[in-house]
């Protein structure tokens, strides 16, 4: 293990930006002299920060300091995998930083501490993972998290692709609270709070292969602020849950399962962006699927549901706020959509990936 | 969106309705069985389970799911072509997406792609062809389905290949024909359909009169319609209309897209490219004479059939199935003895459950509109 | 079958190949024209065209006459079914 959280700027008494190759090779993985340029150079200067500084081979926290959030620690990790690294609105290395945010805040953590692993292909260049790692350090500040620990891995072309980061993070969660997707009730409504789609539709336009060029930018972003306010103003909140992979559908079908309910939510109520629907339309697609980097959706008894939206709407990443379900009792399990033409069908799990369909 | 979005107007579906309902209680027919009405194309089994709208239909109206979605009826041996050449060394075998799912008798091309095939997904034969220009030094083939709709489009591609002299670009070429398939339904013994939807996108290329048979010698009313909501109402409304007056006429409710006289320009592309095969076999219904097309001699050195040497192997639809009796009519998807069972969207047994095009798959993801209907009386 | 999404040329891209920039939503993409230029409509005589698109080709010019009258015909059997309930609602039928 090549930890790099124990190697600080006060500790390392040679300068910086000594890196003197443009890209990655087999010998910055290896423990030696290289790993440790990299890491110091790309790495320790972006995340710098006083806990990161003071370091061993683990990242230490007084337990009294987390104490003073709540009562209950929360610990989650994911692993970032984007083809391609970059994307209009965003990069891995945001992304990489949000999704992990996004997951402790929707359980109703205050986000503290990050890890930092990175394998990296051989031949990636240096300037390349430089804007990445400021990106992360960027979007750590604006989430007001820190990096306090990382890994580097560097490994054979062909290996992987390009780049793969995976964080982990630790927060804790305030005192009293529970969010559970088995708490819906006949009477809840479903929230989100904006527009649905946008990264997932962003993500595909951005590999060319479909040739589709749109003004579609990815929606990620860290939400425990917003998701904080949330909560402060209201706690009959019953559950929390970012519609990432499997877009909303896959978290609606997720509530209803788990909660033994049915959920229907209604086609004109949903928010979608004119773009995103015109990119599904051609490629055939449904955007109830699509990831999002951005997105949560909130179940909260009808009566607090006004408090709820007027407190998303008050933040920029939940001007678009919608209430577009209610809870119901009829097949348990099932999530249907009244559509804005007067029907109805059943919004199902996804099978497999969703592909472009011709016909 | 233009053209979309006032065609998926709720008032006017609530006008339509109304309409619909009342000319189901002039019917004499509807007093005694369901009046099935048959959407011969896939396109038309989607937007009526993505909208719901059988279940806004009346009970007297039982609409038939047809044939018409060219990746279901793909008959396993072709699939089985498709990851042969797609396993070939040196070969990039592309596709369009919704193809990869579609089960061979081994593997589907998603599986070869895990496998190790360079399969990759296109949304057009175009930038198929734009492969085969950057990657000179390897074989591209285009996976070619669908109906008289998509011919046009590869028929050019392959003559734009030609024009540019672009040698290692070839087609692997399954386009089948919608009329033959639908004069085999109208010949079988059980057929019980009382009129027809007749395929929108098709008819832009071929017309209205190739479908005059219908009217003519079966006697049955045909409407060719539109995709979004409302021009599957309206079209609906056409047929009622004229079997309650006694008509059985080709009516066009697309006018803003089809042409009577279909598209000059496509069908020479198509006619310059390709000629009628004896028969095609097709999943769920066996072979059908005429049914298919295959690349003229002239072009055989962008006919990957004639290129590579393909197994051509022909498999057998398992026993269990009864995809043929879905499909005229004969009993409800959920009837089948293996819907749900043995046959799921993700382990297809059968043709209909492949694409969300296939009356089977689509009644599995998007619900049975009988029991949607209850949820309206809730 | 046959996926088709209506769209408005915006701009030709290569005249030679016949090919032009559609727009669907604020969506771009090249495609094929083809099958819908001749010799009285000719591919600079597109711009604007609002066209079905089908795998990257346009199949079909849009009739905007057409989808009117389509649309019309729905809106006035909806005006005579509102007359008739108003009929009958004032007795006199
Ligand atoms: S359930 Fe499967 S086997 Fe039965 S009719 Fe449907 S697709 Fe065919």
């Amino acid at each position: 293990m090549n930890k790099h959280s124990n190697i600080t700027n006060n500790q390392s008494p040679r300068p910086r930006g000594k890196i003197r190759v443009d890209k990655v090779n087999l010998a910055h993985g290896g423990g030696g002299k290289a790993m440790r340029d990299l890491i110091d150079d790309v790495f320790v200067s972006e995340f710098d920060n006083a806990l990161l500084a003071s370091l061993e081979d683990q990242a230490r926290f007084k337990m009294k300091d987390l104490a003073i959030h709540g009562d209950q620690l929360a610990l989650t990790t994911d692993s970032y995998v984007v083809d391609p690294l970059f994307f209009p609105g965003g990069n891995i290395g945001k992304l990489a930083v949000c999704g992990t945010v996004n997951d402790l805040a929707v359980g109703g953590a205050n986000p503290l501490y990050l890890t930092c692993s990175m394998i990296i292909e051989e031949g990636v260049e240096i300037d390349l993972l430089r804007s990445i790692a400021r990106s992360m350090a960027l979007e750590a500040e604006t989430a007001g998290v820190q990096i306090v620990t990382g890994d580097t891995k560097v490994v054979n072309k062909g290996c992987c692709d390009k780049l793969f980061i995976n964080t982990a993070g630790v927060g804790v969660i305030r005192t009293g609270l529970n969010l559970s997707a088995s708490s819906a009730e006949p009477g809840d409504v479903v929230i989100v709070n904006g527009l649905l789609g946008d990264h997932g539709a962003t993500i595909l336009a951005a590999r060319d292969d479909m040739a589709l060029s749109t003004v579609i930018e990815s929606d990620c972003a860290s939400l425990n602020g917003l998701i904080g306010g949330v909560l402060d103003n209201c706690e009959t909140i019953k559950f929390i849950r970012d519609a990432t992979r499997g877009g909303i559908a896959s978290v609606l079908n997720e509530i209803a399962e788990a909660s033994g309910v049915s959920i229907e939510i209604e086609e004109e109520k949903t928010p979608i962006r004119s773009d995103v629907k015109g990119f599904c339309e051609i490629l055939g697609l449904d955007p109830l699927y699509l990831a999002n980097e951005g997105k949560v959706v909130i179940v909260v008894p009808q009566e607090d549901a006004s408090k709820v939206i007027s407190t998303l709407q008050s933040n920029p990443l939940g001007k678009s706020a919608a209430i577009i379900g209610t809870v119901g009792d009829w097949d348990k399990g099932r999530v249907t959509m009244k559509t804005k033409f007067g029907g109805r069908r059943i919004v199902d799990m996804l099978v497999g990936e969703q592909l472009p369909r011709i016909c | 969106m233009k053209y979309v979005d006032e065609f998926r107007d709720p008032e006017k579906a609530r006008t339509l309705l109304k309409e619909i309902n009342e000319l189901v209680e002039k019917i004499d027919i509807c007093k005694k069985r369901p009046l099935a009405i048959m959407e011969v194309c896939g396109g038309h089994t989607h937007s009526i389970f993505r909208y719901g709208i059988e279940g806004m239909l009346p009970k007297e109206i039982e609409l038939v799911h047809g044939p018409g979605c060219p990746v279901c009826v793909l008959p396993m041996g072709r699939v089985d072509d498709c990851v042969a050449l797609a396993e070939q060394p040196n070969m990039i075998f592309t596709t369009f997406g919704d193809a990869m799912r579609v089960p061979g008798s081994k593997k589907s091309l998603l599986q070869a792609k895990a496998d190790g095939a360079d399969v990759r997904m296109v949304y057009s034969p175009l930038d198929a062809l734009d492969l085969a220009r950057d990657n000179r030094d390897k074989e591209v083939v285009f996976f070619g389905l669908g109906f008289e709709t998509t011919m046009p489009s590869t028929a050019l591609t392959v003559l734009r290949a030609q024009a540019d002299g672009i040698k290692n670009f070839s087609l692997f070429c399954n386009h089948i024909t919608i009329i033959p398939t639908v004069k085999a339904i109208l010949d079988s013994p059980d057929m019980k359909i009382d009129g027809f939807l007749g395929p929108g996108h098709v008819s832009m290329v071929i017309g209205t009169k190739p479908y005059e048979f219908i009217a003519n010698h079966y006697k049955r009313p045909l409407v060719v319609a539109g995709f979004e909501p409302l021009d599957v109402l309206h079209s609906v409304w056409m047929v009622l209309k004229q079997i309650d007056e006694g008509r059985s006429e080709i009516e066009n409710q697309y006018v803003r897209i089809v042409p009577d006289e279909g598209n000059d320009e496509a069908l020479n592309a198509v006619s310059k490219v390709f000629e009628l095969r004896e028969f095609f076999e097709w999943r769920g219904l066996g072979s059908i004479d005429h049914s298919g097309v295959r690349m003229r001699e002239e072009y055989a050195d962008f006919d990957a059939e004639r290129k590579f040497s393909v197994p051509n192997i022909k498999i057998a639809d398992p026993k269990s199935c009864q995809c043929g009796e879905v499909l005229k009519g004969v009993i409800k998807p959920f009837e089948c003895k293996v819907f749900g069972k043995a046959c799921t969207p993700e382990m297809p047994l059968g043709a209909l459950m492949v694409s969300s095009e296939g009356a089977c798959a689509a009644y599995y993801q998007f619900g049975d509109p009988d029991r949607l209907r209850e949820l309206e009386e809730v | 079958m046959c996926l088709g999404i209506p769209g408005q040329i915006i701009e030709i891209t290569d005249e030679a190949r016949k090919l032009a920039m559609v727009d669907v939503s604020g969506v771009h993409r090249e495609i094929n024209m083809a099958c819908v230029v001749n010799d009285d409509h000719r591919l600079n005589d597109c711009i604007g065209d609002w066209v079905l698109v089908h795998v990257g080709f346009a199949m079909s010019r849009i009739n905007e006459e057409e989808a009117a009258l389509t649309l019309k015909v729905l809106e006035e059997l909806g005006e005579a079914q509102e007359e008739i309930a108003a009929m009958r609602a004032s007795g006199q039928m």
